[in-house]
């Protein structure tokens, strides 16, 4: 009988699996079904984005923003038009502040929806996702009602928001698919205003949290995919750069929203949920959690919106434009809007660097100016991208599933991995 | 912040740090001191290590090219009165293709890594830039000893920027194509980019080509303008102009 020989084998994963979470190539080294080396190659949806931003004025910007993260656009917008406004020495309105707030936490569920769906059914579970969407839809709606966009919306700007929360929300039209009773209960929340929606959005919500929490908290096969899996330790977070859900779910008390309030949720009252073991498990429970209270933010962001009318943009026309009335028969104004559309505002010379606590982690933008009505560099720290790169380092040692079910954990989106 | 640090970040780390800092200013409540190449380990490890600063994380590390840093591509002083086309020049980026590049561009200290700390313990940030010498060969320790999570910062700016770090373990470009030439950020590299690529049916296979069918454009100059303007406008809404 000769002597067998054994070796590690080198696997492809992606870029081209629905896994991967976009285009994620890993070349994994194998040792039977044991992953020994991970080599995330990434790269492959970049775009130069911060490039592409040192050739524009800074509010044709913003839009890109909403593509890095493309689950969690506005919250990139707010990273992005923070840094500006430091630089510039403005601040919003408080009314902006508060929508802003609210649309962050919207924003905050939609990211955690599309992750636990996705997330799931990584790991066999369809149903959720379904469960997911559902809510999803109506949220998006709210996007649509506020910008006239379902995802990239373009809604925050320096000096505050676009414009002020619509008086009524977008209603479904009878069809083959909607009609009787059936359109009468999809548009039931949607006889009122956005805020009336919200409310009865938010009332309903934990309910839905709850189912699914039903369909997998307990649930003997998502345990096995995910408990004691991945276990990253504090000390291990903390050295690879970790915040967000991430960092929280290793027992470390740490959310800018708290550390570093911005926007206003200094006047918020929520709670900050933290893991205890730093395993897959314990990230879903903190991302679950982080849902319902993200709802009671919202709860009283619409609250306050209701009781506090006011303007949601600076009155400043060097940086946000006069109104269209004041245009007609303003010289003045009319100047301000022409030179502002075909030249911009320049930008006073400095450097900073303005952080916000984004679904998936720390969403940074650093700037740099040099008083010029372009940036000089946009440095855009992404959070899925320094998650992403300590993947080698945690799943070595583990099964190839587990790499799926840590992909997932690890919420990364590839429009700002590779930016 | 803890208690016990009564005094700013910045006095602590003059006081620690005294000469080794060639730079100490806090802006807008954000400090940034910069450090010379061959000090940067000692420091960062300082700065992690001891108690007092305690900078258990690194947030960013970003790769800068100050070429053409405050130059205006239009003179708004002077040529405003001979129209726009003839008063835009410079060779700020979109401007020019990959033949028309900048070439033996020379200025003293372009390059520069920039990275960014945060202390949970202290909620604290700060901004470590540190040049480098070399223009040629930019180079720079790397803090992957430190910091795993600088692996790919590193590799990035390296990949973008072309700024080696001494001591990586594995540097490799990361974001952009297998094969790529060219330092993609550095200013005097074409927004355009240098090479197309297409599938060409004869050959059965994806071409790499130079260039043709993107022609540089900027649409928007970029303007440094003298008066700065939100004084202006702060001038204007004290004066109530509109009600006028």
């Amino acid at each position: 009988m000769s002597a067998q020989e054994i070796r590690n084998y080198t696997m492809n994963f992606g870029p081209q699996h629905p896994a991967a979470h976009g285009v994620l190539r890993l070349v994994l080294e194998m040792d039977g079904e044991t992953v020994v080396k991970a080599d995330p190659h990434i790269g492959l949806l970049h775009r130069a984005t911060e490039k592409l931003a040192e050739s524009k004025p800074f509010n044709q910007s913003i839009g890109y923003m909403d593509r890095l993260d493309y689950v969690s656009m506005m919250c990139n917008e707010h990273g992005y038009v923070r840094a500006i406004e430091n630089l510039l020495g403005i601040e919003a309105p408080i009314r902006a502040q508060y929508i802003r707030t609210m649309f962050d936490e919207i924003t905050r569920i939609l990211n955690h929806l599309m992750w636990i769906g996705s997330n799931a059914l990584d790991l066999g579970a369809m149903a959720v996702f379904l469960y997911a969407f559902r809510e999803r839809e109506e949220l998006m709606d709210c996007y649509e009602a506020v910008s006239g966009a379902r995802m990239h919306a373009t809604y925050y700007r320096p000096g505050g928001v676009y414009r002020d929360l619509p008086s009524k929300m977008p209603q479904y039209n009878e069809s083959r698919w909607h009609k009787g009773a059936d359109l009468k209960r999809l548009n039931q929340w949607r006889e009122g205003s956005m805020l009336d929606f919200l409310d009865a959005f938010t009332d309903d919500f934990p309910s839905k949290v709850d189912e699914y929490e039903n369909l997998l908290t307990n649930n003997r096969i998502w345990k096995q995919r995910t408990v004691d899996i991945g276990i990253i330790s504090p000390e291990k977070a903390q050295a690879w750069g970790m915040t967000g859900p991430m960092l929280r779910g290793s027992g470390i008390e740490w959310d800018l929203r708290k550390k570093q309030p911005y926007a206003a949720y200094a006047d918020m009252d929520f709670d900050i949920p933290v893991g205890v073991h730093g395993d897959c498990y314990d990230r879903y429970l903190v991302r679950v959690e982080e849902m319902r209270q993200s709802n009671r933010i919202i709860k009283q962001c619409v609250k306050w919106l209701r009781e506090n009318p006011g303007p949601v943009m600076l009155s400043n026309f060097k940086v946000s434009p006069p109104s269209r009335e004041a245009m007609k028969n303003d010289m003045e104004a009319l100047i301000h809007h022409f030179k502002l559309f075909t030249e911009g505002y320049g930008v006073p010379a400095g450097e900073t660097y303005a952080a916000v606590e984004a679904p998936k982690g720390e969403f940074g933008v650093y700037l740099i100016s040099d008083g010029a009505n372009k940036p000089f560099r946009l440095k855009v720290r992404a959070p899925s991208f320094v998650h992403l790169s300590s993947m080698d380092d945690i799943v070595a040692g583990h099964m190839l599933p587990d790499v799926v079910a840590m992909i997932g954990t690890y919420d990364v989106v590839f429009g700002e991995v590779d930016r | 912040m803890s208690e016990t640090q009564t005094n700013s970040l910045a006095e602590r780390l003059v006081a620690r740090f005294g000469e080794v800092l060639s730079k100490v200013e806090t802006v807008r409540g954000e400090t940034t001191v910069e450090v010379a190449a061959g000090d940067l380990l000692q420091v960062a490890t300082a700065l992690r290590d001891e108690p007092e600063f305690d900078f258990s994380e690194l947030i960013d590390i970003c790769g800068v090219d100050y070429l053409g840093y405050g130059q205006n591509e239009w003179e708004t002083t002077s040529v405003s009165g001979a129209g726009f086309s003839r008063g835009v020049r410079g060779e700020a980026t979109g401007r020019f293709d990959w033949e028309g590049r900048p070439r033996n561009v020379e200025m003293e200290r372009r390059f520069a890594s920039v990275v960014h700390l945060l202390s949970i313990r202290h909620n604290k940030r700060l901004r470590i830039r540190t040049y480098c010498d070399d223009d040629a060969l930019p180079l720079v320790p790397s803090l992957v000893a430190l910091w795993p999570v600088a692996n790919w910062f590193e590799r990035e700016s390296f990949d973008l920027y072309g700024i080696v770090y001494d001591g990586h373990p594995d540097l490799r470009r990361i974001l952009t194509d297998y094969g790529f030439v060219g330092r993609p950020f550095r200013k005097d590299f074409p927004l355009i980019g240098n090479v197309e690529m297409r599938y060409d049916p004869d050959k059965k296979r994806v071409v790499y080509e130079p260039v043709t069918s993107v022609v540089p454009r900027v649409l928007v100059p970029r303007v440094i303008r003298d008066d700065v303007d939100l004084q202006q406008a702060k001038a204007e809404a004290a004066d109530h102009w509109q009600e006028n």
